[in-house]
């Protein structure tokens, strides 16, 4: 699954994220491109107990969360 | 016309989180050329809460003008947190406001009613401060803003700048911190009702009785905590000061329920732009929870006073205010390596 949350500003990505594992999927891409977002993000899930990874791409970033 | 609408949906950034992030400020600012007068006693360079212009010989006025986007819903409110927090910078230099001006950005599409609401809240706020709103100006904006330009006079001598700490004061804030991430969680519809209401309780607080009090102990230094955090502000004071700050992490009052709203991700952008305009001037010491360090930078909207005392004036005071969110957190220190450190 994969989530685009560029160009919202905090604290919409989160609750975007929050809405996407409501099922408790086994793993979820997040796409960002701030640093806020980012971080925040990255909080979220890992709070929720997924092992949360980071890739960049040209400025954006995609957020890879698994169980 | 709207009646029903959410203040907060209208705005990307809010209250004190609204503020240009410092690190663009200063390239643009630090660049002007500086206006000088020999009866502007603080200006620009000291980064001051408000300016301070000598009227007579031992009289000065004070000066100063804030004003931001809502964080909460509710009008009256939103103005009461607006004013609390303009009429907060003449409180942190110890005067008392006298006279303030309402600036108000006000969208068309929006009843009257709610810019009645918002300009109620701003007059109970100015009086409780026992000043007097004279006037304003008021643009139409789609974005809403409001807040105040406050005038204050007091005895040139008595004025609390934020450049008189010294080693071996003590350091107090008197509220809690957490306010900016208690804010966005609720824009979210993430915070609990207590979260909301303590931080609203802080935000629309005056901080008169904070002044009051502490104008009967000596106070070496003063300023108050906005959207630059804790650890901005404090910065700027041991920078203005030429010492160092050790806070006890720890001791950091913290609204209900913050803590765990960071480590939930519902973080303000303004504490990211604050950790990168302090990186090389804020030293945090290993061990210390993420969370902590989220409330060290979080941006605060009408937040308390730094109050520099020296200890024994420092523990009375918090005593005799006898409040959970006024509390002892630091002290000052001899010039160090980083301006501000969190043990």
């Amino acid at each position: 699954m994969e989530l685009d949350c560029r160009g919202l500003s905090c604290p919409e990505p989160v609750i975007r994220t929050k809405r996407a594992i409501a099922d408790k999927p086994e793993s979820i891409d997040v796409l960002v491109d701030q640093r806020a977002p980012l971080e925040n993000v990255s909080r979220f899930l890992k709070a929720m107990k997924y092992n949360v990874a980071v890739e960049e791409l040209d400025g954006e970033w995609k957020i890879k969360a698994t169980k | 016309m709207k009646t029903d609408v959410k203040l907060t949906s209208m705005v990307k950034t809010s209250g004190c989180a609204a503020k240009l992030p410092p690190e663009k400020l200063h390239r643009v600012i630090d660049n002007l050329p500086l206006m000088k007068s020999d009866k502007l006693l603080e200006g620009f360079e000291s980064a001051d809460d408000a300016l301070v212009y000598q009227v007579t010989d031992d009289i000065v006025s004070v000066q100063t003008v804030d004003f931001f986007p809502p964080m909460v819903d509710d009008p009256f409110i939103f103005g009461e947190v607006a004013a609390a927090n303009a009429l907060s910078d003449v409180y942190a230099m110890g005067g008392e406001p006298a006279v303030a001006m309402n600036l108000l950005c006000f969208p068309s599409c929006l009843e009257l009613d709610v810019m009645d609401k918002i300009l109620r809240g701003g007059i109970a706020k100015v009086k409780e401060a026992g000043a007097v709103i004279a006037g304003g100006h008021t643009i139409a904006d789609p974005t809403p803003k409001y807040g105040l330009c406050v005038t204050g006079y007091m005895k040139k001598d008595e004025v609390w700048s934020n450049s008189g700490a010294g080693c071996g004061d003590a350091v107090v804030l008197t509220k809690a911190l957490g306010v900016g991430i208690v804010n966005t969680a609720a824009k979210g519809g993430e915070a609990s009702q207590k979260s909301i209401d303590e931080a609203v309780d802080s935000m629309t607080r005056l901080n008169k009785i904070a002044r009051d009090t502490a104008r009967k102990y000596a106070v070496h230094a003063a300023t108050d905590v906005t959207g630059f955090s804790l650890a901005g502000h404090s910065q700027e004071c041991a920078a203005a000061s030429g010492v160092s700050i050790e806070f006890d992490i720890n001791e950091l009052p913290i609204i209900e329920g913050a803590r765990e709203l960071a480590t939930f991700g519902f973080i303000p952008e303004g504490r990211y732009t604050n950790e990168d305009y302090l990186f090389d001037k804020v030293r945090f010491e290993e061990g210390i929870a993420q969370d902590l360090i989220d409330i060290a930078f979080d941006p605060q909207t009408s937040g308390g006073l730094l109050l520099f005392m020296p200890e024994a004036d420092a523990k009375a005071f918090v005593k005799e205010m006898d409040k959970p969110y006024c509390k002892l957190i630091g002290r000052v220190v001899p010039k160090a390596e980083r301006d501000v450190i969190f043990k």
